[in-house]
């Protein structure tokens, strides 16, 4: 497993591509959480119902675009490149492979998502007071001290390694990276598109209960958490099964197919 | 040097017309296309799911309410009578009358001197304590009183007024959709406003005056079979106030009824008229509004030639949204599913270049057609012909189905003309056909799939969702939508921006910034440039 491990290290940090996307998934998170909180205000005398620690968090939204893009290619390129068969010659072992690929990929998204939510935090804690969401008038400062706002960071750390996850194992199932790509795009945007067409209070709650990124981002609640459809970390854990059960279709493919 | 360059050119030319032009290079591209398994299946999937998903859309749209004694009911059997207006749409037609007959021409005066109005209070302040949902002062920017002639007391029947409005000034309004801009400005006891009406066979006239004696024509209305006999006189109307709080992850509306007053003098009705004694009617229910209307004087009074008339409701087109007081759907709705449609169209259209060049297959394709500008054209053509085609099956099935099911389930689909519809189920087909040419042109341009897809994907679909999800504020979002590839989505807006209704006029609720044909051409001069983009670097770069 260590060879394995360490081969998949060298593999991703010897070429530019995934370091790029990583800096992208920290710039993209943080610029797009800055913007949402710096183009949001509560003029004085209103109740703005705004939940200060998600609007911080925008910017997962748009860096998990990056992050799957990430974790498709880190088994799509080899499949494009015919790489996959040198790989599976040297480490016959082909689910020791795609573990540590797993974890590799987990681990570096881990990295580069904490670095972007701190950033996106940072940005919240900075801008928002001086938007109107002042302590004084009920909005928790955006701080990690909070324990709800520690809650939904860490969580969407660990948001944005389920999405990996949930990517490699789509990328395993399907082989190749434009298809992959286009597949995990769309469960991530469809499903909130589609919440939006819905009149059905019924279908509603459990798209919102059961789709990857309406039940996933859930973790990003502190306000109003009664009316969620789905606990923080239940939501959480619809998306682990997402993941799980991507990652386990993805295993069988790459078990029982040729390379 | 320069002539040997030449003659190679010229060969290059020649072998190219002899290979039999660009007739054989369309038909070898779409052989290309349709026998790689996987894109077919791509595309099959992608009409599958994009009428699917809006079926599911539509279909789940469920209204409930309660009968006279209790028993819960669903779907149409909700729904209060529906007026539609001259022109076929679906109309608000709600305001207190005071009216008497008028036979043959004729012309209606008055004098308008206070215009007031109340509103529901939804900021939780109480302004009357224990009275229920409490309103307070102020009128809607819509609130009209003035004069009307219209057809007949049922709701939806031709008409044509002069109003004083809460914001807008005096307008000339007629048949719904109509609207004409008089003198500006508020009315008040030092401000008072004249209005006229005149009839003259199918025609009505309607002038405005700030003294009394210099009269300006503001517009003319021709109501077609107008017939002889028809109502003149009074009203006032005031539309429900419509709040909404934006937040992040969704507009919250909310809503109230409203009611305004007018007050007149000075009117007088020359030509064959009842005699001059007014009836009051509210037309649709559009009396005094809600709370207030308890223990409040009653809706028409009038005393030495002063008369007080204070209505709420609206006399203008239904449009989809919070403003209005049915449960709307447009017909764009079932097409919901378009968006997963784009995606997996973009995903094949990208590979159908980049494909080329992962397998070295492109070196093949340039020495067989030299000309590459030319494939690359007949890679965009038949990309984008097979996308069309596509996309008008899926349009027609999912709008075909879609519309009757959310009909039988009680929900108001607002009716379009037929022009419009086709408009709307070509232009889906145009979208996903000139989507197709975008991402065609960014595999050539990139030659990188995951490349291509993603910014074909994150330009056409994100944009929408940005500004649907509110995660900028609503100018940012509109200028997104005018700006990037996703104005296309323009092309399936069915209901009109009425000037002359508030209501929420969000991307969400299917408005967008520019009219449909204008963002189709945003689409088309990306497309454009993803082309002369692609043109330059395929013939710059080597294979």
């Amino acid at each position: 497993m260590s060879t394995a491990l360490h081969a998949e290290w060298t593999k991703l940090r010897t070429i530019s591509g995934p370091a790029w996307l990583l800096l992208g998934v920290v710039l993209l998170t943080a610029a797009v959480s800055a913007a949402a909180a710096g183009a949001t205000s509560c003029p004085a005398g209103l109740d703005c119902p705004v939940d200060t620690t998600k609007l911080s968090l925008t910017g997962i939204q748009f860096g998990q675009a990056v992050v799957a893009i990430l974790a498709v290619l880190t088994i799509g390129n080899e499949y494009s490149t015919g790489l996959i068969r040198v790989t599976f010659t040297a480490l016959p072992r082909r689910l020791e492979v795609y573990a540590a690929k797993a974890v590799i990929i987990a681990g570096v998204v881990l990295a580069a998502g904490a670095v972007a939510v701190l950033g996106s935090v940072l940005a919240g804690h900075l801008i928002l007071p001086g938007h109107g969401f002042t302590a004084a008038r009920g909005y928790p400062t955006v701080t990690l001290a909070y324990g709800p706002t520690l809650r939904a960071a860490g969580g969407s750390v660990l948001y944005l390694a389920l999405i990996a996850l949930l990517s490699l194992g789509v990328a395993a199932m399907l082989r190749d990276s434009a298809v992959s790509i286009g597949a995990v795009l769309a469960v991530l945007y469809l499903f909130p598109i589609v919440l939006a067409f819905v009149g059905n209070a019924t279908w509603r709650h459990r798209l919102e209960r059961w789709t990857p990124t309406n039940a996933g981002l859930a973790i990003q609640a502190t306000t109003g958490l009664r009316n969620l459809a789905i606990s923080p970390w239940a939501g959480l854990g619809v998306l682990a099964i997402w993941a799980g059960v991507a990652l386990l279709a993805g295993a069988l493919v790459l078990r029982t197919r040729d390379a | 040097m320069s002539t040997d360059t030449m003659s190679v050119r010229g060969a290059a030319a020649d072998a190219s017309t002899r290979g039999g032009g660009f007739g054989p290079l369309l038909r070898s591209e779409w052989t290309k296309f349709r026998t790689v398994r996987g894109w077919v299946i791509g595309m099959i999937v992608a009409g599958v799911l994009t009428v699917f998903v809006g079926l599911f859309a539509a279909g789940n749209s469920n209204i409930g309410c309660q009968s006279a004694n209790g028993a819960p009911r669903t779907g149409r059997a909700c729904l209060p009578y529906i007026p539609h207006g001259p022109g076929g749409e679906v109309v608000t037609d709600s305001f207190n009358f005071a009216h008497q007959t008028l036979t043959g021409d004729g012309t209606i005066t008055a004098r308008v001197t206070s215009f007031t109005g109340e509103h529901a209070n939804l900021n939780g302040q109480p302004v009357r304590a224990g009275s229920g949902p409490d309103m307070q002062p102020g009128l809607m920017p819509w609130s009209k009183a003035g004069l009307i002639i219209k057809q007949s007391l049922h709701q939806g029947s031709a008409y044509a007024a002069m109003m004083v409005t809460g914001r807008n000034g005096v307008r000339m309004q007629s048949n719904y959709t109509s609207d004409t801009a008089g003198l500006p400005g508020m009315v008040s006891a030092a401000h008072p406003r004249w209005l006229r009406l005149t009839r003259s066979g199918d025609t009505i006239t309607g002038y405005d005056s700030a003294d009394g004696t210099h009269w300006t024509e503001v517009g003319t209305a021709r109501l077609a079979g107008l017939p002889a006999t028809v109502q003149a006189g009074m009203f006032a109307t005031s539309p429900n106030y419509v709040f909404t709080s934006r937040s992040f992850g969704g507009n919250s509306n909310q809503g109230g009824p409203s009611q305004a007053t007018g007050v007149f003098d000075d009117v007088r009705v020359t030509g064959t008229s009842a005699g001059g004694t007014w009836a009051d009617a509210a037309v649709g229910g559009g009396g005094p509004a809600g709370p207030a209307a308890r223990g409040r004087a009653a809706g028409f009074t009038g005393a030495g030639g002063t008369y007080t008339l204070t209505g709420s409701g609206d006399i203008a087109p239904e449009v989809p949204g919070p403003a209005g007081t049915l449960p709307t759907a447009t017909v764009e709705q079932s097409l919901a599913g378009v968006f997963i449609g784009l995606i997996a169209i973009v995903v094949v259209a990208a590979m159908f270049f980049t494909a080329e060049y992962r397998r070295g297959l492109i070196r093949t394709t340039l020495a067989a057609t030299p000309r590459r500008g030319q494939v690359l054209a007949a890679k965009a053509i038949v990309a984008g012909a097979a996308a069309f085609a596509l996309g008008l099956v899926a349009a027609v099935v999912a709008i075909g189905v879609g519309v009757p099911m959310e009909s039988s389930k009680g929900q108001v689909v607002l009716p379009v003309s037929g022009l419009t519809e086709v408009r709307v189920v070509a232009g889906t087909a145009a979208l996903l056909a000139v989507a197709a040419v975008f991402a065609v042109a960014l595999g050539a341009a990139l030659r990188r799939s995951a490349a291509a897809i993603t910014l074909a994907v994150v330009t056409v679909v994100m944009p929408f969702l940005l500004t649907a999800l509110n995660v900028f504020p609503a100018g940012v979002g509109a200028w997104l939508l005018r700006l990037t590839p996703a104005a296309g989505l323009a092309i399936q807006q069915s209901i009109p921006r009425y000037p002359q209704v508030t209501t929420v006029y969000s991307p969400a609720g299917g408005y967008y910034p520019l009219p449909p044909f204008a963002g189709l051409a945003v689409l088309c001069a990306w497309a454009a440039a993803a082309l002369a983009l692609a043109y330059v670097l395929l013939r710059r770069r080597d294979a």
